[in-house]
């Protein structure tokens, strides 16, 4: 399965989803530049990690109009696999591929520490290499990655399925001390409701290699590759 | 001419920069402070007879995000 990972100026996970994505059997990733118009070849959409645009305006916005997005938006519709990290997660719902916003985390510090995310379900390309309920142990990194949705929007969420992770204590209990940002609902990815897009703020190409902590991450894209 | 679009959180978004200016205001001594919001405040510059439709437009999809923001778009130095 071949991957593109797109950049944007600022994206800074952008190497590191290649590396971890080329060490994986079965897959191979290439950078696609955000001026390119084209996803052509491509059977999967990494948008990374990173500031892009410097994250001025707002965390994603700048990046939403880069003419990539175009294409992306035209893969997501085909129903072509995307997954969006921490940055990408931004971007993916600045351009209305996924509800809802990424604000500022609830205490205003900028977070970077490995949490717990309990798998809410195991039908979904993207955690299927999963089982539901398992722990993840995944980084997170950020300062504006704190969940946001109004209630209708949530409650749609909710009843479509479309929470696949949420941040959870080692035990598996989604608390408030558990919630790292103050993300509604200990939301840290969400699905769209056709269930080929993919949002998340943790960053499964950060626990893919021991060296690192954890190799926790594979199961995301392990998910993908068993398309 | 130039515009001032003023971009606000919305009042159901959790917005902890006000509450931190807040708490701040609070320990100076200004006891009584009650609610504080922090938003934007973006001054563009055009020329004359600029489309103020296509500004509110783009207001709207770009400076704020109506997930989040509410914004108003002012016309001053006409």
């Amino acid at each position: 399965m071949k991957f593109s990972v797109l950049r944007f100026p600022g994206s800074n996970c952008d190497q590191d989803c290649v590396h971890a994505l080329n060490a994986i059997p079965g897959a191979s990733a290439e950078y696609v530049w955000h001026k390119d118009t084209s996803l052509a070849g491509f059977d999967a959409v990494v948008v990374p990690g990173g500031f892009s645009y410097g994250d001025y305006l707002r965390c994603g916005a700048i990046a939403r109009f880069s003419p990539i997005m175009k294409a992306v938006g035209e893969f997501a519709a085909g129903g072509g696999p995307v997954i969006g990290i921490c940055n990408g997660f931004q971007i993916l719902c600045e351009c209305g591929l996924l509800p809802g916003a990424l604000v500022r985390n609830r205490d205003l510090h900028f977070v970077c520490e490995h949490v717990s995310l309990r798998v809410e379900r195991d039908d979904s390309q993207f955690t299927r290499a999963a089982a539901a309920g398992q722990i993840l142990n995944i980084p997170i990194a950020h300062g504006e990655g704190c969940y946001f949705a109004d209630e209708a929007t949530l409650d749609r969420l909710r009843a479509n399925g479309q929470v696949l992770l949420r941040y959870c204590d080692p035990s598996g209990q989604a608390s408030d001390a558990s919630n790292p940002n103050g993300s509604r609902d200990n939301i840290a990815g969400i699905r769209n409701e056709a269930g080929n897009v993919f949002g998340l703020m943790p960053h499964p190409e950060r626990a893919c290699d021991p060296l690192l902590g954890s190799t926790d991450g594979l199961a995301i894209f392990q998910g993908i590759i068993g398309n | 001419m130039k515009a001032l679009v003023t971009v606000m959180p919305k009042p159901s978004v959790l917005d902890p920069q006000g509450a931190a200016a807040a708490e701040a205001m609070r320990h100076l001594g200004m006891e009584n402070v009650g609610r504080v919001r922090i938003g934007k405040l973006i001054e563009i510059e055009l020329p004359d007879g600029a489309d103020e439709a296509r500004l509110n437009e783009i207001s709207r999809d770009l400076l704020s995000n109506p997930v989040i923001e509410d914004f108003e778009v002012k016309i001053v130095n006409r």
